[in-house]
């Protein structure tokens, strides 16, 4: 559609084009410059000594990268190793239960026919844009009385009752899961949950692993409910532990342990990102509602 | 559909029945882990309940009482505080967003490495607010590589303190919440814009429209719904505006209080065990949000080609 005008167009508004386009360049080199200088800076910042980084930017790496990473993770005031296994196991379990039971809440509403079939999808979709954090103080006190205050169960468990994580499946089944199928199956013999495990959920592993790697990271970056449930040193995640770098006197810090520890909780969710990033922006232009 | 076999009606409940199966775990955990915590939130906001020291005041029902120290002390000035750094980074968010969306689906300009722009515009999205928080911190300290660099290059005399100063903490704020959100608004706004009937510009291009006409007669008008959305939810994330003010003043509000968010002021009364006024700040912001949800839930199902469209939204942090 672009081709044909331009054969007939003068040279003057061809011009005019290439004039646009280069403008259109320039914009986007600044905002690519903007959204990656930052990063670029806490890679290089995290490759070089304390003194160095007081120097102010430079565009070339340090040599105390290995330093600064062995420092940090055998840091006596820092459980770092233990804060990314507990990241680990909360953000894999939430991904696993979020994506799995929204699946099944989506599949029963969609498969089934039953009296308040209506009733909870409007539910789901009146509770999908409510913030978690207003129910804090309820829920702290609920997590005490059960005796599951200090510990990673209260953090993922949740994640089965994820509304926008169904709210995908919904959509994606809508306009990728036949019915016919699920009836060719019935007829088979095959039981409801056998039907589910093994012919719907395949069909929907494109939405799947979408909605994994958005609630990964949603887990991964949480800091408001850990922080208000977590006490011991070996239970805290992540962002807890940022938190308490912030709240240490920061002047005694070694700044390269500082930067190294920032680099730690983001860089591996930007590695997954690089190579998964077709199908991410492809999920949230499909509708990748992301708490 | 008819199998033959009498018991057709038993066959028929006997799916119903898996319906309620099939959605059992959500509703239960969501009224275990979301609602009952909700209501006993509500509950707790009209009583007296704190720790002073080791000891547990309360709870003793007060009835409005902490709804009416909270107006008359320090939630207008944290909600006009919340209010003003979501909009100070959503104003630039939405124009930014519209502008890249607008040149990613121009055919005649037809942008080449699209895919990569759009990776790089969305990266800051998936970023942990508060390691970014943590980042900006160091690197807008008073002797932090910006004002290093900024002191040694000439441009300053001495180092600016970002962080005591009003507009310099809650511009970094501001900033910060646009850089990690304009990417996902633009990729939604680009499917909106995407979803608009190519025909319509073919027959306003044939009609001798210019490309400002056309974006402002066509283009606007048919994404005003996702746009509508886009605003809502932003609002819903501005509202729970939390990890990056917190980290970046270390829940301290910095400089006055004034970077003080209505999630930090709740935070900081749940550190006090003041459950009584942290249920108080909760219901307020639950009543905000339930209006914003019923307006979410208007737009999701007021008619189907609306809400085809809309679905492409996102909830903003």
């Amino acid at each position: 559609m672009s081709k044909a005008p331009e054969t007939n167009q003068t040279k003057g508004s061809k011009g005019k084009l290439t004039a646009a386009r280069i403008g259109c360049y320039i914009v986007l080199a600044i905002v690519c410059f903007l959204c990656l200088f930052f990063f670029y800076m806490l890679i290089i910042n995290s490759s070089r000594n304390t003194f160095q980084i007081q120097q102010g930017f430079s565009f070339l790496p340090g040599l105390s990268f290995g330093t600064n990473l062995n420092n940090t993770l055998n840091d006596a005031n820092i459980p770092v190793v233990s804060g990314i296994c507990n990241s680990l196991i909360v953000s894999a379990l939430s991904a696993v239960l979020a994506t799995y039971f929204s699946a099944m809440t989506a599949y029963g509403i969609h498969a089934y026919v039953f009296k308040f079939k209506r009733t909870a999808f409007a539910l789901i979709l009146l509770i999908m844009t409510m913030p978690t954090q207003i129910s804090a103080v309820g829920f702290v006190n609920e997590m005490q009385a059960m005796g599951l205050k200090d510990s990673l169960i209260p953090l993922f468990l949740p994640a089965i009752a994820s509304p926008v994580v169904f709210f995908f499946m919904k959509q994606y089944m809508d306009s990728n899961l036949p019915m016919e199928i699920v009836e060719a199956a019935r007829i088979d013999g095959s039981g409801e949950f056998h039907t589910f495990n093994t012919i719907v959920l395949p069909i929907m592993k494109p939405a799947v692993a979408v909605q994994m790697i958005f609630t990964f990271v949603g887990a991964w970056n949480n800091y408001f409910i850990p922080a208000l449930l977590l006490d011991s040193a070996n239970k805290k995640t992540l962002p807890i532990l940022i938190a308490q770098l912030r709240g240490a006197d920061f002047l005694k810090f070694d700044m390269g342990k500082v930067y190294m520890l920032i680099n730690i909780a983001i860089v591996p969710v930007i590695i997954v990102y690089l190579f998964l990033s077709k199908y991410i922006v492809g999920g949230v232009a499909l509708g990748g509602v992301k708490g | 559909m008819s199998t033959g076999r009498p018991p057709k009606k038993g066959k028929h409940i006997s799916y119903a029945k898996w319906g309620y199966i099939f959605i059992a775990p959500f509703f239960v955990v969501f009224l275990i882990f979301q609602l009952v915590p909700l209501g006993s939130t509500i509950y707790y906001s009209f009583f007296q309940y704190f720790r002073s020291g080791l000891r547990i005041i309360g709870p003793s029902f007060v009835g409005m009482k902490n709804y009416i120290s909270l107006f008359q002390t320090d939630l207008p000035k944290y909600f006009g505080n919340t209010m003003l750094m979501w909009v100070a980074g959503f104003v630039p968010q939405i124009l930014v967003a519209l502008l890249l969306a607008c040149w990613f689906t121009n055919e005649r300009l037809n942008l080449k490495g699209q895919r990569f722009f759009k990776t790089v515009i969305y990266m800051p999205n998936l970023i942990m607010a508060s390691a970014f928080a943590m980042l900006f911190f160091t690197l807008f300290s008073d002797n932090g590589p910006v004002n290093a660099s900024l002191v040694s290059m000439g441009i300053l005399k001495q180092p600016f303190q970002f962080l005591s100063n009003v507009s310099g903490a809650r511009g970094l704020v501001a900033f910060m919440n646009f850089l990690m959100w304009f990417g996902n608004t633009t990729i939604v706004l680009m499917a909106a814009i995407m979803g608009v009937d190519p025909g319509l510009y073919e027959a306003a291009e044939i009609d001798g429209a210019s490309s400002m006409q056309m974006f402002w007669k066509i283009t606007i008008p048919l994404i005003q719904p996702i746009m509508v959305y886009v605003l809502i939810t932003s609002l819903i994330g501005g509202l729970q505006m939390f990890d990056v003010p917190q980290i970046l003043t270390n829940g301290q509000g910095e400089p006055d209080r004034c970077t003080t968010t209505m999630i930090m002021y709740l935070n900081n009364h749940m550190y006090s065990k003041n459950y009584g006024m942290a249920g108080a700040v909760s219901t307020v912001l639950f009543v905000m949000c339930a209006v914003l949800c019923l307006l979410v839930y208007a737009s999701l199902t007021n008619d189907n080609d609306s809400a085809r469209k809309v679905r492409k939204g996102s909830a903003k942090s």
